[in-house]
């Protein structure tokens, strides 16, 4: 089965379907499980259905997490 | 790819395999469950067991969905399409798997059934409604991740009337199968699981405390990408090294405590748990797999075509049951690499992508070579 | 000369009929109005069952292949172009310069003459760009339902350049492997037309014909070991056949591999590997390490190897493994394709 994605919405006209882009590839996905979408949303698809929001300050958070953890650790490497 | 690329940085995880290394005791082993194929898939792809000290031990549970799937089930998918001529419609993972009589749904669609690869439930209804003349089922396998999407389309069939469209309820549910494994008696010891990615943003981190408080163990979801999978070791580490058993939750970008819940809901609408059901390698549990409610039983393909669950057992040599409950690895299988094949799948765990053995044979078998 | 024919060919609404395929008048105006029109050269104008060339002064170089793909049209290309293209890459990697093509059509009954018109000027069109000309040709048509609208076997002719030896059984432990481009773009473009998916910048076939690229390259570096077009299978595939034929591990280097955005994209959305995704202008190219750069230098000054990068090495190996370094710096191994990933994409 396909793994679920990231994608940015930018479409949300239609309230059943939405456009995402992935990338550059745009693709049709439904809405049916997310109320309230609107373009500029992220939202992680599988399986052709839009699941959940992708909150993208904490993506933000958890990546300068691993970095000031990894620069830690390098850091303390002897 | 946004929000892809950032979690696959090559600095990044150098950084993150020199925190796991630090944090890991000099004098313990840690043995880490995940419990999630895309998980499985992610490990092996990106080779993550080479940035891991060896102290620490990834084992492979039952969180391919195909993989956990009884032959029994997809015979009756290859009894729907071949003996009553229904326009078979599935995720392409199950094609190969291998049923009974030496068939699959793929050597069934060879021999003139017709069976149809869709990527999503809309996919299916698209075809039950371009042949209004064919019965279309829709084989619907998967755990939580899969289930709102299977929900969804029931309902929007219901809507619509569409009179030829129904689905082979194979829905599993993942805490269930997180007890047979924690409760079994001959069960391997674990230290932590590393709890599955995308069906949390949908159940949520909730389901999942009851393993940290009734069985002590801790866990902690992680999100589908390499760097999510190394943070979430770490943080299984820290919390092992300091006696805790807590569930934390890596993927905060897209896990809440509550999930989804308008996907719940759907889910609960449309579904309710069957009594018990058979899984390929934990046998039999109760409350661990759903069925449609009655009031949806005409997209029951089980009732609406008269097809039973007949259990069938695994080749003797398979040992997929132990390898989905992590006793055994892929390479301690007598049959691994020999009969059993990607090629030549005896057991579902070598068919997925996101199966152990299959995992391992596309991308890790060369290690036994190498040791 | 040309036989009377009541009316010209309808190229705009008729379509293939069984009598094209007979032998007889219907099939004789289908030759001459369409196929020997574009294909143009004097071997056709001659109008027999064969060609009589000239045989060249050294060894001669022969490859077949069938072309089935489907959609028939795609962006870059179509079975026409295809089916030129590849035969010619055959004969290429060998070492060869490619002469002579001939071609088979199999017409399904009903196919339209306009989507066949197209296709003959592209492959026409093809052909004249590499100078090779298809200098013989066959028709039969199969009726409906039993053909897919059309399939086109391909044969090319070249001959070799002296000093060249070429062949998957050649690689050795230390050579380096070179890839000369992107990859994924010809599969992708098939699925993106497949699955409706749709594109910023359109994914575009990279199907061309190598043999100047070639040329370049054996000019520069004449010890090249192999040399192989990376079709079906992809990248994976053909490594995979190599290190097989000769008994050889290969090691590769994520990073190296360059997988164009859009591609990279559109496989994580259908589940796909690149690696294992058809090509139909890529070569994989292997050398003694020593003329790696000359090599790479000689790739860069074609615009087909604009893109070329050292992607590994061969090493001992008694199992005959690809592996690959991640991009993460764990290891992974290459593998074998199993199944059909991507059927009829070439």
């Amino acid at each position: 089965m396909c793994l679920a994605l990231p994608a940015l919405v930018v479409d949300a006209s239609d309230p059943e379907r939405a456009i995402v882009d992935l990338g550059g590839v745009r693709k049709q996905v439904s809405m049916a499980l997310l109320d309230g979408v609107r373009a500029g949303d992220y939202v992680i698809i599988h399986v052709g259905f839009a699941l959940q929001r992708l909150d993208v300050a904490e993506a933000e958070r958890t990546l300068a997490l691993f970095a000031e953890l990894g620069a830690a650790a390098l850091a303390a490497t002897p | 790819m946004k929000y892809i690329d950032e979690f696959r940085d090559g600095d990044l995880a150098r950084g993150l395999a020199a925190a796991i290394r630090a944090g890991t005791e000099a004098t313990r082993e840690y043995r880490f469950m995940e419990f999630c194929g895309g998980h499985t898939h992610a490990i092996s792809r990106y080779g993550i067991i080479d940035l891991l000290p060896e102290s620490v031990r990834l084992i492979h549970g039952p969180g391919c969905p195909v993989c956990v799937l009884p032959i029994g089930r997809i015979d009756q998918a290859v009894r729907l399409a071949v003996e009553r001529g229904v326009i078979l419609a599935t995720y392409g993972d199950t094609l190969r798997v291998p049923a009974s009589h030496l068939l699959s749904l793929l050597r069934a669609k060879a021999l003139g059934a017709d069976v149809r690869m869709v990527y999503s439930t809309t996919d299916a209804l698209c075809v039950a409604r371009t042949h209004p003349d064919r019965e279309v089922v829709f084989l619907a396998i998967g755990f939580e991740t899969t289930t709102p999407p299977t929900a969804a389309a029931v309902l929007k069939a219901r809507d619509e009337g569409l009179g030829n469209f129904s689905i082979l309820c194979d829905h599993v549910l993942t805490p269930a199968a997180m007890h047979a494994i924690l409760a079994a008696p001959d069960g391997v010891a674990l230290d932590g699981f590393v709890g599955p990615a995308h069906v949390s943003t949908v159940i949520g981190s909730a389901p999942y405390e009851t393993f940290a408080d009734v069985y002590g163990k801790p866990v902690v979801i992680a999100g589908f990408e390499p760097l999510d999978v190394m943070r979430a070791i770490h943080m299984l580490i820290l919390q092992v090294n300091a006696g805790r058993a807590a569930v934390e939750n890596e993927f905060t970008r897209a896990v809440t405590r509550e999930g989804n819940r308008k996907a719940q809901a759907l889910m609960a609408q449309v579904f309710e748990l069957r009594d018990d059901f058979e899984w390929r390698g934990l046998g039999t549990i109760p409350h661990s797999a759903l069925r449609l409610r009655a009031e949806f039983c005409d997209f029951d393909a089980e009732l609406r075509f008269d097809v039973r669950y007949q259990p069938v057992p695994d080749n003797k040599a398979c040992a997929c049951g132990e390898i989905l409950r992590g006793i055994k690895r892929p390479q301690d299988c007598r049959i691994f690499g020999t009969a059993c094949t990607p090629e030549n799948p005896i057991g579902s765990c070598m068919v997925s992508s996101e199966g152990a053995c299959a995992a391992h044979y596309t991308y890790g078998r060369f290690r036994e070579a190498a040791a | 000369m040309s036989a009377p024919y009541v009316r010209p060919l309808d190229l705009k609404r008729g379509r293939v009929d069984l009598s094209h395929g007979s032998g007889g008048r219907a099939m004789a105006q289908l030759i001459e109005e369409l196929f020997a029109r574009e294909l143009a050269n004097p071997y056709l104008a001659q109008g027999d069952d064969g060609a009589r060339l000239t045989a060249p002064a050294g060894r001669l170089v022969m490859a077949t292949d069938a072309h089935v793909v489907s959609p028939l049209f795609f962006p870059g290309g179509d079975i026409g172009s295809l089916a030129v293209h590849g035969t010619i890459n055959d004969v290429a990697v060998m070492g060869a310069d490619p002469l002579y093509l001939a071609a088979s059509f199999i017409l399904e009954e009903g196919f339209a003459l306009s989507e066949l018109a197209r296709i003959v000027a592209s492959m026409a069109a093809a052909s004249r760009e590499a100078s090779v000309p298809v200098v013989a040709g066959d028709t039969k048509v199969v009726e409906r339902g039993k053909g897919d609208g059309v399939f086109i076997a391909t044969t090319c002719v070249g001959v070799l350049r002296p000093g060249v030896d070429c062949s998957g059984a050649n690689a050795r432990p230390g050579d380096a492997v070179l890839l000369s481009g992107a990859i994924g773009t010809h599969g992708m473009a098939i699925m993106s037309v497949r699955e409706h998916l749709s594109f910023d910048a359109p994914i575009v076939s990279d199907t061309a014909a190598l043999h100047r690229l070639v040329a370049a390259l054996l000019t520069a570096v004449p010890d090249v070991h192999v040399m192989r077009d990376a079709t079906r299978g992809g990248v994976a595939t053909t490594l995979n056949e190599i290190a097989h034929q000769s008994g050889v591990g290969i090691r590769l280097r994520e990073e190296a591999i360059a997988v164009p955005p859009a591609v990279e994209a559109a496989c994580e959305l259908l589940g796909l590997d690149p690696l294992y995704v058809a090509n139909e202008g890529k070569l994989v190219i292997i050398c003694p390490p020593a003329s790696a750069q000359a090599a790479l230098t000689a790739l860069h000054s074609h615009p087909l190897g604009r893109d070329a990068t050292l992607i590994g090495q061969v090493e001992a190996d008694v199992r005959a493994s690809v592996q690959m370094q991640t991009r993460l710096g764990g290891r992974r191994m290459v593998d074998w394709l199993s199944g059909e990933q991507l059927p009829r994409i070439c």
